[in-house]
């Protein structure tokens, strides 16, 4: 840490002397070295540069206790087979853990890292080099481990639901796996829904092992926040040879926000493509940053992004595809787009490629601008009001995000979303 | 197909020896001591015999050097620069400030002939089809002689070197040397500040079309000898000129620094276009020597629909740094960039430019395309940035790569903020190897892979060598051939 360590820093610390009896003590110290030798990330780490949790963190929220909620509170968006993490504790009672479809088991990640079983520290240590991810596995309270055996095939898909209370300032640190087997097929939906807006620091994880041959869609909903709220969510994915990944992500703002994927495509042929919209306003600040790298040869990514930024709020996209030199044949391509709404509105964009490779095809396109005065004078020369002619522009051009969602009810239900957050646009 | 002959003559024409310009003048020279402290600042305001308040200013950005540590965030390595080993001052010894030609030392002369750098005016009128470019030649640390200086004075356009400038207007210079560039800018250019030596002045007053392509033509002879050029060039309202900047350096073993700073003013209505083809020593085959090129060069569009345009070449230095940028504060101005670099061997390039809209209604292009062969590492770096008050403002980027080889890497890392909605942006970038198609057709038609690959390396440089004054663009397309030698296969 520097010379000095902040308060924040300090309270850190002593919530992770608290962990003591957690379970997974060596993985909890050497990540908590590694968090350490940072500190809290600032615009002065490279990869933080436009999100400064220094900042957002100054005053440190008490750990998350035990939380008593009905089952009733927990609102049900889709039909899924759902496994609960209220305010960093998993709850069976809250699951269905009776409905998971064979081939699938469920495990609370307490329990995992208290019998010390290899596979899941396996996973947990194959963690990238993040702050903010190193303090999730220093911190861990516990998440859900779901175990997908090889060859099955998935119609009902699984949802990870992070739930958060409305029990004022607290920390929340989860970290959930998913380890689909060969050849098995499986939809996963993360959410993070807040019970009512609070001042929540949450810091939640996904780890996804893809194993040869497997497919996984992946659509994660964030739910807006409180604006003094400060979330990290963080995608840690591993693919094996000729597996698939498709993940979407919606956002919907609220506080501040850093959404981060890390990507390893470490088999041959494998094939990500990562997709999301991020509709923001007030004073939010959401913040997505890609690092997806290609090791393995003939290797595919994607990456489609779009933005809506009203009022004063701040919107980042960093995505980096960086390519090794045995990843010949990689096929990359990435495209931001952002659209601003108000003269306060901020977008900062950094698509980056970094290629030891010389046999590729990889790209990036971004762009920002306004709604196109042409498109919005040809809708209302046709009659429409200007307000519902802008909000048919900015719904397409969102939509053209969420198209790239493989479940059609998915789709609906998300555009539904879009569309009801572009409605309280015109409420003001 | 023109195009195609010249490449063809340009590949056979090359030697076995790549590097042409790698030959050293044996010429008495008059240097500081090694290192550098308020002494050796001194030292060298006494030699340029420089007002007070200039030898203060250097002093002041030397204090403040001492305070600022080396910038790490370029994606390039090189073993740390011991400071206090390095000559910061390297004058040729003849009579300071020859009046003309024949008072320059012949073997100095005979160094510009070799590199093919015309000193001598009537050369000039005698040839043909050259079109008249008045070049200032630095040497190590001096300027050692500008050319055309009379018939530039009657248009009332000021070319001289910048020491010179200090004495015969110190007004201009004191009001925009640092103007664009302060004194704390950064790292490099603090440094330069403090011990800047010479370099070229241009002042091109209001309405004047500057009637010739202005020139500086800069060599590194001296070892262990850093160059810190400052070049300050002022367009006032409704001028025009054109500048080209070009540097060789000896080979040697021990890598070279050189630091220099440009800064450009463009008052309202006037344009400058700046065209750069670097040539520096890019080392040797194993990557020993070389130049490391760490340069500020930034252009300040100050007036209403002023307009800088910066167009290089870059094929040579170990290491290069630098970002040539315009700050578009006045409204409806414009700014380009046109940039190819090539890097072979073990260069290392972390290059790109920065466009600032601060003005309404400003424009920028950004064109930049980079090839990386042997085991060098390429990386374009950019800011595209618009302010609150930065309404209509509109960029353009563009980046491509090409890797020929696959231990050489390419990177792309552009920085676009915009906090203005009226603002548009577009940036794209693209990364890939030389088809295998486009070489199998041009190699069935009778070329070698190596005349091939510099055919289809040609086109993919060629919307930026357009941008290059004609002379410049020859010697940039012979340039690239040659960067490349030894890459295909």
């Amino acid at each position: 840490m520097n010379e000095t360590a902040s308060q924040a820093e300090i309270a850190l610390k002593s919530s992770f002397e608290r962990m003591k009896n957690a379970g997974a003590q060596s993985l909890r110290r050497g990540a908590w070295e590694a968090f350490s030798r940072s500190g809290l990330p600032n615009k002065r780490d490279e990869s933080w540069h436009y999100t400064d949790l220094r900042a957002a963190l100054r005053a440190v929220a008490p750990m998350s206790g035990e939380t008593k909620t009905a089952t009733s509170a927990i609102e049900r968006k889709q039909a899924s087979c759902r496994f609960v993490v209220l305010d960093g504790a998993f709850r069976p009672d809250l699951s269905d853990l009776s409905l998971a479809p064979s081939g699938v088991a469920a495990q609370s990640l307490r329990e995992a890292l208290a019998h010390g079983e290899a596979e899941v520290l396996a996973a947990l240590a194959g963690d990238v080099d993040d702050p903010a991810v190193a303090l999730n596995a220093a911190l861990m309270q516990d998440g859900v481990v779901l175990r997908i055996a090889p060859g099955t095939v998935l119609d009902t898909p699984l949802e990870i639901a992070n739930v958060t209370s409305n029990a004022g300032a607290q920390s929340v640190y989860s970290r959930s796996l998913a380890m689909v087997g060969k050849g098995a097929s499986a939809t996963i939906i993360e959410t993070l829904e807040p019970l009512a807006p609070s001042e929540a620091q949450e810091n939640h994880a996904l780890t996804l092992r893809i194993e040869d041959g497997a497919r996984l869609e992946h659509v994660c909903t964030v739910a807006p926040q409180a604006g003094a709220a400060v979330r990290v969510l963080s995608l840690l994915a591993t693919l094996g040879a000729k597996s698939a990944l498709n993940s979407f992500c919606l956002i919907e703002g609220g506080g501040l926000l850093r959404r981060q994927v890390f990507a390893l495509l470490a088999g041959e042929s494998a094939d990500a493509a990562f997709c999301g919209a991020t509709l923001l306003r007030g004073r939010d600040h959401a913040d997505t940053t890609l690092q997806v790298r290609h090791e393995g040869r003939g290797g595919k990514s994607r990456e489609f992004f779009r933005y809506v930024v009203d009022e004063q709020a701040t919107g980042v996209f960093q995505g980096k595809v960086s390519v090794a030199q045995l990843a010949q044949k990689t096929d990359g391509a990435m495209q931001s787009k952002a659209l601003l709404l108000s003269d306060g509105a901020t977008m900062n964009s950094k698509p980056e490629l970094e290629i030891f490779a010389d046999d590729v095809v990889c790209g990036h396109g971004a762009t920002c601008g306004r709604l196109d005065a042409d498109q919005l004078f040809y809708l209302q020369a046709r009659g429409l009001p200007e307000r519902e002619a802008e909000a048919l522009l900015i719904q397409g051009f969102a939509n053209e995000a969420l198209r790239l969602i493989a479940r059609e009810a998915m789709r609906d239900m998300l555009e539904a979303r879009v569309a009801t957050w572009l409605a309280r646009r015109d409420i003001r | 197909m023109a195009a195609l002959k010249e490449t063809v003559e340009t590949v056979e024409s090359i030697d076995v020896d790549a590097y042409k310009y790698g030959f050293t003048t044996d010429i008495e020279s008059e240097k500081a001591p090694k290192g550098l402290s308020e002494d050796i600042v001194r030292f060298i305001s006494a030699k340029k015999d420089e007002p007070e308040w200039l030898t203060e200013w250097r002093l002041g950005a030397y204090r403040r050097w001492l305070t600022m540590s080396e910038p790490r965030w370029a994606k390039v390595n090189y073993p740390p620069i011991d400071y206090q080993d390095l000559y910061y001052y390297s004058a040729p010894k003849t009579s300071p400030g020859p009046k003309s030609l024949d008072e320059v030392d012949p073997e100095l002369l005979r160094t510009y002939e070799k590199l093919g750098i015309p000193l001598r005016e009537q050369e000039i009128l005698a040839g043909v089809e050259t079109r008249k470019v008045a070049v200032d030649a630095v040497f190590d640390s001096v300027s050692v002689a500008t050319t055309f200086k009379e018939e530039l004075a009657k248009a009332g356009v000021i070319f001289c070197p910048i020491s010179e400038a200090v004495k015969t207007h110190p007004a201009l210079v004191q009001k925009y040397l640092g103007s664009v560039v302060p004194v704390t800018d950064n790292f490099f250019a603090t440094l330069n500040s403090a011990v800047f030596s010479d370099g070229s002045f241009v002042y091109v007053p209001p309405g004047v079309r500057c009637p010739m392509e202005l020139s500086t033509y800069f060599r590194i002879n001296e070892k262990n000898t850093g160059q810190f050029e400052r070049t300050l060039i002022i367009a006032d309202a409704g001028s025009y000129v054109s500048y080209l900047e070009g540097c060789t350096a000896p080979k040697r073993d021990e890598n070279q620094l050189h630091a220099a700073i440009v800064e450009l003013v463009a008052l309202d209505d006037a344009e400058i276009k700046y065209s750069t083809v670097q040539n520096w020593y890019p080392g040797d085959g194993e990557g020993k020597g070389g130049i490391y090129n760490f340069v500020t060069k930034r252009g300040d569009c100050r007036g209403r629909n002023s307009h800088i345009s910066w167009t290089q070449v870059e094929t040579g230095s170990a290491i290069t740094w630098k970002y040539p940028s315009c700050i578009l504060r006045g409204d409806n101005s414009q700014g380009e960039f046109y940039s190819i670099a090539v890097s072979n061997g073990f260069q290392q390039v972390d290059s790109g430019s920065k466009m600032i809209h601060l003005g309404r209604n400003t424009k920028s292009r950004i064109i930049s395309k980079g090839i990386s062969a042997g085991r060098s590492q390429n990386t374009y770096r950019g800011q595209v940035s618009a302010h609150r008050k930065a309404s209509g403002a509109r960029n353009f980027t563009n980046c491509d790569s090409l890797l020929i080889g696959d231990k050489c890497g390419a990177h792309t890392v552009p920085y676009i903020e915009s906090k203005n909605s009226s603002a548009q942006f577009e940036h794209e970038a693209t990364t890939s190897k030389i088809s295998q198609d486009q070489l199998f057709y041009a190699m069935q038609r009778g070329l070698s892979a190596e005349e091939a690959t510099a055919l289809i390396v040609n086109g993919f440089v060629r919307d930026v060598l357009q941008q290059l004054p004609m002379e410049f663009a020859v010697e940039a397309q012979k340039l690239i051939s040659i960067s490349l030698e030894g890459s295909v296969g």
